[in-house]
């Protein structure tokens, strides 16, 4: 039985919208790193590859044209990067991948802020790439009138990543020289201009942050967000033969394929469902969501993760309905049950996040290539 | 004599960064990119009480004769990510960085810093600075279009945008109460609409108000238009040190031009840069001082420095011999990209002939000419002299404090932090101990806005 890789999405409470309400919960803490560092740390605990931040540039919303005002579910929301970064000193092991919308942002300024995560986390750093079509996030910036295609989002969203990916590898690994014969801090010759040029950027580079611990940080984003250039992607099938046939359409193209699942886990199985009910009660309606829902028991959710591996998926990234609740599950008993059966790792081997999901450390598309 | 009570004294440190100051080939030289280095330059000015860390940025690395520039440090981190990562490791310490207004939007850096003054329970603070080169701007999708006179107008606008971010949030909005079922208590929360020259932007904040209400607003800057700028809309400003009377001079100017906007000279801090060289006696550091500045000024950097003022290649000069009988190429100054100090030069004839006359009359080489004509070393001198210099020039307002410089990285606090201080809080002017926990507390600063002290309901619940 081949082992699986395991993530965690973190954004709020938990995915439900009303999970906020749950004994535990601790929405009046979402606000402070104590919060996040204690979360992480239990994610940490139990041996999960990465955790994802998510993160937007604009107010929760239950609608996608508008704020829907409402105020009865968690709004508000720190900056993903930041949080990252606040918890990165506490933790050793785990990897942090915090959501970047690359529809508003500049490359240059995201290119130094995940290469400085990787370097302050010494190699554990990914990105998440999320683009926004929403018109009234963009009128947070005013630069530009929506909607515009996707198409146009996802060809401004690659080159994004292209920036970032050329930025990384702006400088040689041994840039730096410190050679006090000849006064010279850096061989600027092992230091290049990236010179992209498109529809949406034109940046000259090179960075400003030396090349990170692990090169290239893992760059991940949904299926659909990107035209190739990630290194793990996410999808959402609802049984194995979806999770096949998104395997199949990704061929060629990421290291990874994680299949994203929103579970509500309890060693009742009935009462994990009866718990989901009782939240959609709260919620005024029952929960929908883009990946599918799994309600029962951590031995439950193994066979399905190991059922779905099989069908072809690298790993998932699961989606606590309730972070209070799921989240201890997953690490307490799912991790458990898929070690017992040989179907995860027993500890952490690798020291970077790459390592962790078995990626080497990509060379220097500037340093190896050949000569002209 | 009047009997005036002490000044308490505000120190706060510098990480060494880009620039000839930084002696990175001193052997006791460390990383500047490593977050080690930041750890334990950040826990020592924590251990020594100061009131916060200043991180500078940079978005291009300098060229010079269409040349990167390689003979300084080379390189930085991104400011935001290592200040975020700082707050875990230390406590009490301000967390002060230097972010662009002119290659940013409003929406996304306000959201950064009240995240950050979140994640650090309230000791995030802001230096706002501009730019309006095409050389910079060639990294960003923005490019280059601010016209120079811009500078202060989009940088005041920026900022009270983001004030209006800031204040969208009261701080009493979130409830977050399960058994209502309340959330929010105002469904509005974070409206904002903002219509202006530069920004026309509108819609939902989504950080609440955080621990500070807003950052600290630091400002650099010594022309008319940044020092109105600073009066009207800033709660610190970095400048720096001359002389006494230039201190002094300019303390009374800045802390005079607050009256007009309705504030007091304590909702101010005047803050100038300073290095420093400590000794076991005074004879000693001035030695090590004058060798440090050889450090510093090598040759080649005396040669480059040059260059700044004649804007032309001076490289087939010797640095140890005359200054160039040549005149300064007339002109924009393209010689040197990415460099403020290219800036201060607005008259190169003038400039090149004083520095002949001096070089004359003291029959100094080129690098001997840089080295006496740039900036020296503020306080050299034992411990003693250096907490005598310190205190003296902080009770005849020249100024509040001041942001300490080391020349080396990352230990290059750590002599200050054991033998000034103590002499500063034996004579009771610095703290021998945080008094509060967040960085206005430490600068003597009320929370700004309607609701003061106001805390998100999370952080009340959390203290309780």
């Amino acid at each position: 039985m081949s082992t699986l890789h395991l993530a965690v999405a973190l954004d709020g409470t938990g995915r439900h919208p009303a999970s906020w309400r749950e004994p535990g919960a601790r929405p009046g803490e979402l606000f402070t790193a104590r919060y996040w560092a204690d979360v992480v740390a239990e994610a940490e605990a139990g041996l999960l590859d990465f955790v994802t931040f998510e993160d937007g540039l604009a107010l929760q919303s239950s609608s996608p044209v508008a704020p829907d005002d409402r105020t009865d579910r968690v709004r508000g929301r720190l900056d993903a990067v930041l949080t990252a970064a606040r918890v990165a000193p506490l933790t050793r092991h785990i990897g942090l991948v915090p959501t970047v919308t690359a529809t508003h942002t500049e490359p240059f300024h995201v290119s130094k802020a995940i290469a400085t995560l990787d370097h302050v986390s010494k190699g554990r750093a990914g990105l998440l790439v999320r683009v926004s079509g929403l018109p009234y996030e963009a009128r947070h910036f005013g630069r530009r009138s929506f909607p515009v295609p996707v198409g146009e989002l996802t060809e401004e969203a690659t080159d994004h990543v292209e920036v970032v990916r050329r930025l990384w590898d702006s400088w040689e690994d041994d840039a730096e020289i410190r050679d006090v014969a000849t006064g010279r801090f850096v061989d600027r010759a092992k230091l290049h201009h990236i010179d992209f040029e498109g529809p949406h950027f034109s940046v000259r580079g090179p960075s400003i942050t030396p090349r990170p611990p692990q090169g290239q940080p893992l760059v991940t984003a949904p299926s659909g967000v990107l035209h190739g250039s990630a290194d793990l992607l996410y999808v959402t099938p609802r049984d194995a033969d979806e999770a096949r046939s998104a395997v199949a359409r990704a061929a060629g193209g990421p290291a990874h394929v994680f299949g994203d699942l929103t579970v509500f886990l309890d060693e009742d199985g009935p009462a994990a469902a009866g718990r989901l009910a009782r939240l959609d009660e709260l919620a005024g309606g029952p929960y929908d969501d883009d990946a599918a829902t799994f309600t029962g028991t951590p031995a439950q959710l193994a066979d399905l993760l190991q059922d779905w591996r099989e069908a072809g998926l690298s790993g998932f990234r699961l989606r606590p309905g309730t972070i209070a609740d799921d989240l201890p599950a997953i690490t307490r008993a799912l991790v458990p049950e898929l070690r017992r059966r040989g179907a995860f790792r027993p500890g952490y081997g690798a020291g970077t996040l790459r390592g962790l999901l078995g990626l080497d450390r990509p060379g220097n598309r500037y340093s190896d290539r050949p000569a002209a | 004599m009047s009997s005036k009570p002490l000044k308490r004294i505000h120190l706060a440190a510098h990480f060494p960064g880009v620039n000839n100051t930084t002696v990175w080939s001193d052997p006791a030289a460390g990383s500047h990119i490593d977050f080690d280095s930041y750890v334990h330059f950040a826990r020592t000015a924590e251990r020594a009480k100061f009131d916060f860390l200043f991180l500078a940025e940079g978005l291009r690395l300098r060229e010079q004769g269409g040349q990167l520039y390689d003979l300084d440090v080379v390189g930085r981190p991104d400011t935001f990510t290592v200040l975020a990562a700082l707050a875990a490791v230390t406590e009490h310490l301000g967390l002060t960085g230097t972010i662009n207004s002119t290659f940013n939007e409003p929406y996304e850096v306000a959201r950064q810093f009240a995240s950050l003054d979140h994640l650090s329970e309230g000791r995030a603070a802001w230096n706002v600075v501009t730019s309006w080169d095409a050389f910079t701007g060639e990294n960003f999708r923005r490019g280059g279009f601010l016209p120079r006179e811009d500078r202060y107008s989009r940088a005041q606008e920026f900022l009270a945008t983001a004030t209006e971010l800031f204040d969208s949030w009261d701080g009493t909005e979130i409830v977050a109460d399960p058994a209502a079922g309340t959330f929010l208590r105002d469904a509005r929360a974070g409206a904002f609409a903002h219509r202006g020259r530069h920004f026309d932007i509108e819609g939902r904040f989504n950080v609440p108000r955080s621990p500070q209400g807003r950052p600290v607003f630091f400002q650099a800057g010594d022309s008319d238009e940044g020092r109105e700028f600073a009066a009207s809309t800033a709660d610190a400003i970095f400048g720096r040190y001359g002389t006494l009377d230039e201190g002094r001079a300019f303390y009374a100017d800045v802390k005079g031009r607050l009256a007009t906007y309705g504030r007091t000279h304590e909702q101010l801090k005047i803050l100038p840069a300073a290095t420093f060289v400590l000794g076991d006696t005074d004879a000693e550091a001035h030695e090590l001082a004058h060798e440090v500045r050889r450090l510093q000024v090598s040759g080649q950097t005396a040669i480059k420095y040059l260059e700044h003022v004649w804007n032309r290649d001076l490289s087939s000069y010797d640095p140890d011999g005359p200054l160039p009988e040549v005149d300064p190429e007339a002109g924009e100054n393209t010689i040197a990209l990415g460099r403020a100090s290219v800036r201060q030069f607005s008259d190169p004839l003038a400039t090149a002939r004083e520095w002949r006359e001096l070089a004359r009359a003291k029959n100094l080489s080129i690098r001997e000419l840089v080295i006496a004509t740039t900036a020296r070393q503020t306080f050299v001198g034992s411990a003693s002299t250096v907490a005598a210099s310190i205190n003296d020039l902080v009770q005849a307002d020249a100024a509040d404090g001041f942001v300490l410089v080391p020349h080396l990285t990352p230990g290059g606090l750590d002599a200050f932090a054991d033998t000034v201080v103590p002499l500063l809080q034996e004579r009771g002017v610095f703290r021998a101990d945080y008094e509060g926990s967040t960085l206005r507390d430490h600068l003597g600063l009320a929370v700004p806005g309607g609701q003061a002290g106001a805390r998100p309901a999370g952080r009340r619940a959390a203290a309780s």
